[in-house]
């Protein structure tokens, strides 16, 4: 049950995009279309699992002083091996993310989560933690990018939503990105507030 | 040697396209420390001299050691790794030999070692500067000076927000918007403004 809550945190309570706001360049830069967001949010998750599981393992042996750059050459490593793999097997997306794929290393989620979490917590508490954050992250991407792509491309997945409106090119250019999280993190506000009220 | 040429990557790494308004490098920093302009200069000015010096640093690695030894997939592990050593050395050293310029930047060092426009910047520059595992003609000075420019727009922008935000406090803004929210619909606005510079020539 209490693994089951560490799962479900990182879903809502303390999602890191909306509620944290961490790990934002990726976020806001692969949005563009609900594909990309996906393939994102996978790799990261991929990221987070495998490198909390090392990092706890590791925990009690690195000295306190180096921790980060310990942590940082695990996670650099697992971000390696996902880059490798997604040139292998999905080359298209691989090259629609671009140099957002090496930049999960500098993803504040994944340094954070180690440092905080998985640092002082055995590996099975980990596996949760960084399923339910790297979850979190996904589907936050992906409600960024399906309002992006609908409104900036008319299409989701690339399928015609209709046809009937000229989409406004700007919501996927860079603007739209900002203005997009912009107002949602504000409505999720808005709603928190109404109901805590 | 052709002297145009430096000089569009100059203006197009910080206005074209500019790191934090239409690349989305180096959000983090941008939303928490462009509170008041002192310290969003300081921070601007200290992200310029560790884009520049990473510029450097990754290309001799990329050049001298990646390269001949058909390493380039250790690409993000060797890079991360300098970097992260780089700039604790430097706030060592400016600690030590400079103690009231580390009162002014030393701590936003720490800050920019995760902050992805440095890592971005030396991901970047090999991507452009090197072409089927060979420098195209002048890439060192032209990595340098793209590490440059990033810390420029980053630094442009900065001040801006940091200009903007300063009048924001006597404004009358939504509750549910204050804070972050309003300074990424902010950035949008900016950002707007950024693209009418994607219509230059050069």
């Amino acid at each position: 049950m209490k693994l089951l809550g560490e799962f479900i945190k990182g879903l809502w309570r303390e999602n890191p995009t909306f509620r944290i706001v961490l790990g934002l360049c990726p976020t806001l830069a692969v949005s563009t279309s609900v594909v990309n967001g996906i393939g994102m949010g996978v790799a990261a998750t991929f990221v987070l699992v495998g490198s909390n599981i090392f990092v706890s393992l590791i925990r009690n042996i690195v000295p306190d002083k180096v921790r980060i750059p310990c942590f940082i050459v695990v996670i650099a490593t697992f971000v390696t091996i996902a880059d490798l793999f997604m040139k292998a097997y999905t080359p298209t997306l691989s090259r629609s993310l671009g140099m957002f794929v090496p930049l999960i290393v500098v993803n504040c989620i994944v340094l954070g989560r180690a440092e905080a979490f998985s640092s002082k917590e055995p590996p099975l508490k980990c596996i949760f933690d960084a399923l339910g954050m790297g979850l979190g992250f996904t589907w936050a991407l992906m409600l960024i990018s399906a309002i992006r792509e609908i409104s900036g491309n008319g299409t989701i997945m690339g399928i015609y939503v209709s046809k009937s409106f000229e989409p406004p090119l700007f919501m996927i250019l860079a603007p739209g990105a900002l203005l997009t999280i912009g107002l949602l993190i504000g409505a999720i506000n808005y709603f928190t507030a109404k109901r805590n009220r | 040697m052709d002297l145009g040429s430096y000089i569009t990557i100059i203006i197009s790494t910080v206005f074209i396209n500019n790191f934090i308004l239409s690349r989305f490098l180096g959000l983090c920093s941008f939303i928490g420390v462009s509170k008041q302009i002192g310290p969003a200069v300081s921070m601007g000015a200290a992200v310029t001299f560790v884009t520049t010096m990473a510029s450097i640093i990754s290309w001799l690695i990329y050049y001298f050691i990646l390269i001949p030894y058909h390493l380039e997939y250790l690409r993000t592990i060797s890079f991360i790794l300098v970097i992260a050593s780089f700039v604790q050395f430097t706030e060592i050293v400016i600690q030590k030999k400079a103690p009231s310029l580390y009162r002014i930047f030393g701590i936003y060092l720490p800050l920019i070692t995760v902050n992805c426009a440095v890592f971005g910047v030396a991901v970047l520059n090999t991507d452009v500067f090197f072409f089927a595992g060979k420098a195209v003609a002048g890439s060192f000075l032209k990595s340098v000076l793209q590490g440059f420019g990033a810390g420029a727009g980053y630094t442009l922008a900065m001040f801006l927000m940091a200009g903007i935000r300063e009048r924001l406090e006597f404004a009358k803004v939504p509750r549910c918007l204050k804070d972050v929210p309003i300074t990424f619909i902010i950035a949008s606005l900016m950002s707007l403004a950024f693209l009418g510079f994607s219509g230059f020539k050069i």
